[in-house]
């Protein structure tokens, strides 16, 4: 890639960082240079943002009708499946699911609901109240 | 407390590498990151599909996390000291310890705890490398190699980010270099990278790694157009942000690669590898093409695509590999 072909699309995903790549000068001379995104990183981010955003949304339904817990919907707010989710908080795959059903997430204990709460970014309150209204 | 030392930040296109690189520069070794990148032996292709991230199988375009750390400490004779803690309040004590007596250090971490991320870059990855070089009060002074500027961060989040669980979680590991071989034989060195590198991606034993790994998926990707349209985009998307991580500019560390290459024939005098860097060139901008097209695929929601001209794609970036790694063979050491 030659240093005048570095895409600069200015992708909503930097955020108006920039990145460091290498790319050929005019006489094939490598060179250490910036580029503020490309447009083909930004559709494939977006497209699994958008794909957690619809789980999400799904989510906070089911917890309206009281067919999921709350930890579902933050699961999915925060970009995770429930593999990711389980590894992250030091627990097995299947405890995690199990914490999906509700009459098992009212149980939970005080120190589970924290650390959940400390990985979620949210306090306590708003992950044991959250109705499903986003 | 010590005043800070002073610490020339510098931008790189990929974190370990970028640390190495910085770390080494900072003690006086002068080496580009694309050299250390090269001689640590960091580029490679791996398609693991029993290993899943988010219910999709890694694909890696670099060698695994700490590579280029271990490949450094052997093959440039630098001497690495390495910590890993189960005690977060001891891994603690001892940065601040360290830090406080001018020692700059390379850290793991996890970029969902880091707050200076962008907020759509912020998933579950345990293996972000940067260096903290001092501290003020309650905050960490922290030079990311993969940004413009330094940083700070607030010692809690720097906890969080050095003791985040999960796949490849970081214990809390810190490493710098305390002694640098003066001894080394540089071309002799880079050579021998050389050597590796091209032997394990035309030879490697398993079907997944290398040239071999290159044409596995594109036979994976031939097969989405029996499946669900969703899923074979959210494929296609997975394969893309694997190859568009940090610093590869879509090349998926081709271009880095190259740059290795053209620096190395300027070093030993070779013409040769001078035209082997040209040719990698070639193949990064054909891994673009290839990641263009899929993201093409992502986008159009209604409108087909077809995985077949995907998978055609890729095939080239094989041959066009196989062709680099087959020319580097043929050269007399």
């Amino acid at each position: 890639m030659k240093i005048s072909e570095v895409p600069q699309d200015a992708i909503k995903t930097m955020a108006g960082e920039k990145k460091a790549l290498y790319a050929v000068d005019h006489q094939g001379e490598y060179a250490r240079t910036v580029t503020r995104g490309w447009e083909a990183e930004e559709i494939v981010l977006t497209q699994v943002i958008e794909d957690f955003e619809v789980k999400a949304k799904l989510a906070a339904d089911r917890v309206r009708r009281g067919e999921t817990s709350p930890i579902e919907y933050f699961m999915n707010k925060k970009w995770m499946d429930s593999l990711t989710l389980a590894q992250a908080m030091g627990l097995f795959h299947w405890q995690v699911k199990r914490h999906f059903r509700v009459s098992v997430f009212k149980k939970l204990k005080k120190r589970t609901l924290t650390e959940y709460a400390r990985l979620f970014g949210v306090s306590v309150e708003r992950l044991k109240n959250f109705s499903g209204e986003e | 407390m010590a005043e800070p030392k002073t610490f020339k930040h510098q931008q790189y296109a990929h974190c370990e590498s970028g640390v190495v690189t910085a770390l080494l520069n900072h003690r006086g070794l002068d080496l580009s990151e694309p050299m250390v990148f090269g001689i640590a032996g960091g580029l490679t292709f791996a398609y693991l599909p029993f290993i899943k991230i988010t219910n999709m199988p890694v694909v890696a375009y670099r060698m695994f996390p700490g590579a280029i750390i271990r490949g450094t400490a052997k093959n440039l004779g630098v001497r690495f000291e390495t910590r890993r803690y189960s005690d977060p309040q001891r891994a603690f004590a001892e940065l601040c310890a360290l830090v406080d007596d001018g020692q700059c250090v390379g850290l793991q971490t996890s970029v969902y705890w880091l707050p200076y991320f962008p907020a759509e870059m912020r998933f579950q990855f345990n293996s972000h490398n940067l260096i903290v070089y001092g501290r003020v009060a309650e905050e960490f002074l922290v030079s990311d190699p993969v940004f413009e500027q330094v940083v700070r961060v607030k010692a809690e989040d720097l906890q969080n980010a050095r003791f985040a669980r999960g796949a490849l979680a970081p214990k809390g590991f810190l490493y710098y270099p305390i002694r640098i071989s003066t001894q080394i034989d540089r071309s002799e060195v880079i050579r021998k990278a050389i050597r590796k590198t091209v032997r394990m991606m035309l030879y490697a034993p398993l079907p997944f790694i290398g040239i071999k790994g290159i044409e596995y998926m594109a036979r994976r990707i031939e097969k989405l157009k029996n499946g669900d349209p969703r899923y074979a985009r959210l494929y296609l998307g997975h394969i893309v942000r694997m190859q568009e991580e940090i610093g590869t500019g879509g090349g998926g560390f081709r271009f880095m690669y190259a740059a290795f290459l053209q620096e190395a024939s300027r070093l030993l005098s070779s013409v040769p590898l001078e035209e082997a860097s040209r040719l990698m060139t070639e193949a990064g901008d054909r891994w673009r093409l290839f990641a263009l097209a899929c993201a093409r695929a992502c986008k159009g929601k209604t409108v087909d695509f077809d995985p077949e001209k995907i998978a055609m794609l890729l095939r080239e970036c094989a041959i066009q590999e196989k062709r680099v790694y087959t020319f580097l063979k043929s050269l007399k050491r």
